[in-house]
């Protein structure tokens, strides 16, 4: 920490900091510390906060009392009467798309980056490539969302505005209800995500390979290696902390996403993930026990990513 | 040596592809939503943004069917020439113009050896009739959407065509006062604009001064506040919005400019710190010394040394927060909503509960992304810059 040592001269008087601190530990206490507790109290609550979790069990139906927003936001969406059930039920819940996006959109945009980012590197025109990649990074995922809801538009019998089902149409296809169809329309919207976060991955990751010296790349050429070795047994392991980092940030945003899936299907026909739902338990039906319940259970994924981010400033600081 | 460079060029065509393949991905899908706003909204409705270039609906129709004895131009039989308005009036809709195509003439069949046209070649027919006889001119592009757009025009024509025939729906004034119409995307646009530049500013000054205290000042508890604040990060919006949105109804905050600028800056605080303090501790130490041995007292070292260095992190620290604060959807939803409405909250409630058209769509998210783009493009360098400082939040 580059004040771990102050000199003398710049201690002056203990209150000093604490004035140049003052606003931002206020905004951050009211903004994001209290609400934090509020709103764990909030989700041992019943609708409107008035009362215990517990008063809102149904006689002769299972019940976990105060956790019984728990009970909702964990259980609700599913089947639990055989484990065939359970398990089709899951991958239709906010949690199985929620891990299906962590999985698929996560590792579509850190390896596409990643690629790009090597690719980029060999070519004249890299700044404008990158350029491009990164663009949608300024648009927000509300007018991505426009821009591919549009590409995957549904026409009618004779006419395919949507350029995905002209293309299958003019190849002799049928035209494919991309947003409607399960399964199929969480794989729609998780291209956005990677569409929009690959310029994201892609300029981290492009930074980092840059930084890994020539002169080892150069030393394995002389030495006979291919570039495939030498990009997975030497740029690969170089920079594996920083894909480490991109991975951990990447997971965070999609844990935390909800506009592309508010805007494009507004989590119907089974493409509902946890952000979505904790929205449309607020502020649709309006339950404030079990809209913060979700997000507590949102932020129990998070903890483990918190834990991390807090590791890797202090291993940082003691490097410096 | 010439052979090698041959060799080279053909190792690197599929690299080139690669890219170019994605490029193409990354560009398409925009490119198309551009030249849709663009487009007239009956040619938007019936051919694919694509087929832009191509001839016009029904020109190939009526040149298979009816050019050879009506002339390229229509205008070869004089006492039934295609481009008279009021002749090609009396065909409203395709099927009056089969039945004339059917009927006889002059007791000789209409169309003699050429075969009726079908249903759909008609109607292209009919189109193209209209088109060439002037009743129902469309342009190949037109900036009428991007005006239906900015007014909150929602009928069926459009904005001009409704107010030079006066009748424009209620809520439309045809004149400037539309520009603030609340369904518009004009007066979004500046709601947008009076949310986004004070929930940017502020937050850099407050992150100015918590980062230097943080990076040059000595107090207790520095590490142990700074590594919270670093946890504080990656906390999710959702946790703390409910809280949030019951203290503001009970403060009557919801829906007013302060309660977004207040939520923003809390919410973009551990970033916009964390960020400051790196670069600000990564500034030569020297430099405070030599300021307070100068008899500098920490407020002049502040605001004549600290901010002067540090406009480089916080042009990155601004462009963040202004694309963060444009972009997001979750907090206007909850806090502003419908009363005064941003540029996303509009186009997000065009989708979900108005169903507005294609042409409507895309001329209004292509609006939403001017600014963004126009910011993004130019201070490109800043944005990269502040991203790699460690970007996690939101």
């Amino acid at each position: 920490m580059a004040a771990r040592s102050v000199p003398n001269i710049m201690k002056q008087g203990k209150l000093a900091p604490w004035l140049y601190l003052l606003p931002a530990l206020l905004v951050m206490t009211f903004f994001i510390v209290y609400p934090m507790i509020n709103t764990i109290s909030l989700s041992f609550s019943n609708k409107d906060g008035t009362a215990s979790a517990a008063t809102t069990c149904v006689e002769g139906k299972p019940c976990w009392g105060i956790f019984e927003n728990y009970h909702y936001a964990l259980t609700a969406e599913l089947d639990t009467s055989s484990f065939s059930t359970f398990w089709s039920s899951f991958w239709g819940s906010s949690y199985g798309n929620t891990l299906k996006w962590i999985v698929l959109m996560v590792s579509g945009s850190v390896g596409l980056g990643l690629t790009f980012a090597v690719l980029a590197d060999r070519v004249k025109y890299e700044a404008f490539a990158k350029s491009i990649i990164f663009m949608p990074m300024a648009v927000s995922f509300v007018g991505a969302g426009i821009i591919w809801k549009f590409v995957y538009d549904y026409g009618t019998k004779q006419m395919q505005i949507g350029l995905l089902n002209a293309v299958i149409t003019s190849l002799g296809g049928q035209p494919v209800a991309f947003l409607s169809v399960p399964q199929l329309n969480t794989i729609a919207l998780l291209v956005v995500g990677v569409w929009i976060w690959t310029g994201f991955c892609m300029t981290i990751l492009s930074a980092s390979l840059k930084a890994v010296p020539d002169e080892i790349i150069e030393a394995a050429r002389v030495d006979g290696a291919q570039e495939w070795t030498i990009f997975w047994k030497i740029m690969i392991p170089i920079i594996m902390p920083t894909i480490t980092v991109v991975i951990t940030i990447m997971v965070i945003n999609v844990l935390k996403l909800f506009d592309i899936v508010y805007v494009m299907t507004g989590g119907n026909f089974g493409t509902n993930v946890i952000a979505n739902r904790m929205y449309t338990e607020m502020y649709k039906n309006f339950n404030v026990g079990r809209g913060t319940a979700i997000a507590v259970v949102l932020v129990l994924a998070i903890i483990p990513f918190i834990y991390y981010n807090i590791r890797r400033f202090i291993a940082q600081e003691e490097m410096r | 040596m010439n052979r090698d460079r041959i060799n080279k060029i053909l190792n690197q065509i599929p690299t080139h592809f690669i890219i170019i393949f994605m490029i193409l991905i990354w560009v398409v899908p925009t490119l198309g939503l551009l030249i849709t706003s663009l487009r007239p909204v009956q040619a938007v409705n019936t051919s694919g943004w694509w087929t832009v270039l191509s001839p016009p609906r029904g020109s190939a129709e009526y040149n298979q069917y009816c050019a050879s004895c009506h002339g390229v131009e229509g205008i070869a039989i004089t006492n039934a020439d295609l481009t008279d308005p009021e002749l090609i009036s009396r065909f409203p809709r395709s099927l009056q113009l089969l039945a004339t195509l059917r009927a006889d003439i002059n007791s000789q069949p209409h169309m003699q050896d050429t075969p009726v046209p079908e249903d759909q070649a008609a109607a292209d027919i009919a189109v193209h009739l209209k088109k060439i006889s002037g009743i129902d001119e469309q342009p190949r592009f037109t900036f009428s959407n991007y005006i239906d757009a900015l007014v909150g025009y929602r009928g069926t024509r459009s904005y001009q065509k409704d107010c030079a025939a006066g009748t424009a729906p209620l809520d439309i004034h045809c004149d400037t006062s539309d520009l603030l119409n609340p369904r518009g995307m004009g007066r979004a646009f500046v709601n947008s604009l009076l949310v986004t530049i004070p929930a940017t500013f502020l937050p850099i000054l407050f992150a100015a001064f918590a980062g230097y205290a943080f990076a040059w000042l000595d107090f207790k508890g520095r590490f142990l506040l700074f590594s919270i604040l670093v946890g504080l990060q990656v906390v999710p919006l959702q946790m703390t919005l409910v809280p949030i949105s019951r203290l503001y109804a009970q403060l009557g905050l919801n829906g007013t400019f302060l309660g977004v600028w207040l939520f923003h800056t809390g919410f973009g605080m551990p970033y916009a710190i964390y960020l400051m303090r790196n670069f600000l501790g990564s500034l030569p130490r020297d430099l405070f010394e030599s300021a307070y041995l100068d008899g500098a007292s920490h407020w002049t070292a502040f605001y004549q040394l600290v901010i002067p260095l540090a406009m480089p992190a916080i042009a990155s620290l601004g462009i963040f927060q202004f694309l963060w604060v444009w972009n997001d959807l979750l907090v206007a939803l909850v806090f502003l909503g419908g009363t005064t409405p941003v540029m996303t909250y509009q186009i997000s409630n065009m989708v979900t509960s108005l169903g507005a058209g294609w042409q409507l769509l895309t001329a209004s998210a292509f609006l939403s992304m001017l600014l963004p783009m126009i910011v993004f493009f130019a201070l490109q360098r800043y944005f990269v810059r502040g991203m790699l400082a460690g970007a996690v939040k939101g």
